[in-house]
């Protein structure tokens, strides 16, 4: 059976997937960002097939807003502009094509050779709501660490990308004598 | 569209990102690999929760890992301008110093 679905379908998978074969093989490490980006809204797109639009909604909000700028920004910040065109050696091409290419073959193969109990019936409603009241209510705790986790990641990387090393200065604010 | 090709193409990625992190000498060419694979693992845990348990579990456990992706690409751009400031080049290879 083919229609329009199908069709999307695959267009999508294949720009999820050949965007991230740029990825690994360009030279140019820019490059390698932006077919990173198609690569990443492809993925959403394949959300939206799977009935999860929240999900969706956040990969394009925090993959492709959010991580995606913090890597172009690590890539402009530390290499050179210039020689971008050399900024992204690599080795290992034959053994590691060979390793991926094996694994890949292989976990198709299982994914292929597997029979899954797949219901039938599928149904596609919006899970905004449902997300919601979950995280406030069975998985309270795993949202709490994460918060906690965020809150660690921000001082951690406020700290640590200071010039000294975070070191005080002389013109740092001193905490109160007790 | 059905589950298995669903897990074909988040096998693909998973390769494509092992390769970018095999092969890739650049720091931060081996932090876009492993976004990949986690983005792989992503369509893996959306796609079953879809086809098989039919519960929403799934998509929470992939806006943990989303979550984590963010801090761990924050701490890594942190570390890798250190990395900067100190050698003068992000290669993985030069970050050697704990090296006995």
């Amino acid at each position: 059976m083919t229609g329009p679905a199908d069709l999307i379908f695959y267009l999508l998978a294949a720009m999820t997937v050949g965007a991230a074969i740029l990825v690994a093989i360009l030279p140019n490490i820019v490059y390698s960002a932006v077919a990173l980006l198609f690569s990443f809204a492809g993925v959403a797109g394949l959300y939206v097939y799977l009935s999860a639009d929240f999900l969706a909604a956040t990969q394009v909000l925090i993959y492709v807003g959010g991580i995606l700028i913090l890597i172009l920004f690590a890539v402009f910040l530390s290499s050179r502009i210039s020689d971008v065109r050399l900024s992204n050696p690599s080795r290992f091409h034959w053994q590691a094509a060979i390793l991926c290419l094996g694994l890949f073959g292989i976990l198709s193969y299982t994914a292929v050779s597997t029979v899954f109990p797949v219901k039938t019936g599928l149904t596609y409603q919006p899970t905004t709501a449902e997300i919601g009241e979950l995280l406030m209510t069975r998985y309270l705790l795993p949202f709490e660490v994460a918060s906690v986790l965020l809150l660690a990641t921000l001082i951690g990387a406020a700290l640590l990308s200071r010039p000294d090393g975070g070191r005080k200065r002389p013109g740092d604010m001193e905490e109160p004598k007790q | 569209m059905s589950l298995e090709k669903l897990l074909v193409v988040s096998a693909a990625l998973f390769c494509c990102g092992l390769y970018a992190i095999l092969t890739r000498r650049n720091a931060v060419a081996v932090l876009m690999g492993v976004e990949l694979v986690l983005n792989a693992a992503n369509i893996n845990f959306v796609a079953f929760s879809h086809y098989v348990s039919r519960v929403i579990g799934g998509q929470i456990f992939a806006i943990f890992v989303i979550v984590l992706a963010a801090a761990e690409a924050a701490v890594a751009l942190a570390i890798f301008l250190r990395l900067y400031a100190t050698t003068g080049t992000v290669e993985v290879d030069t970050a050697d110093h704990l090296k006995g």
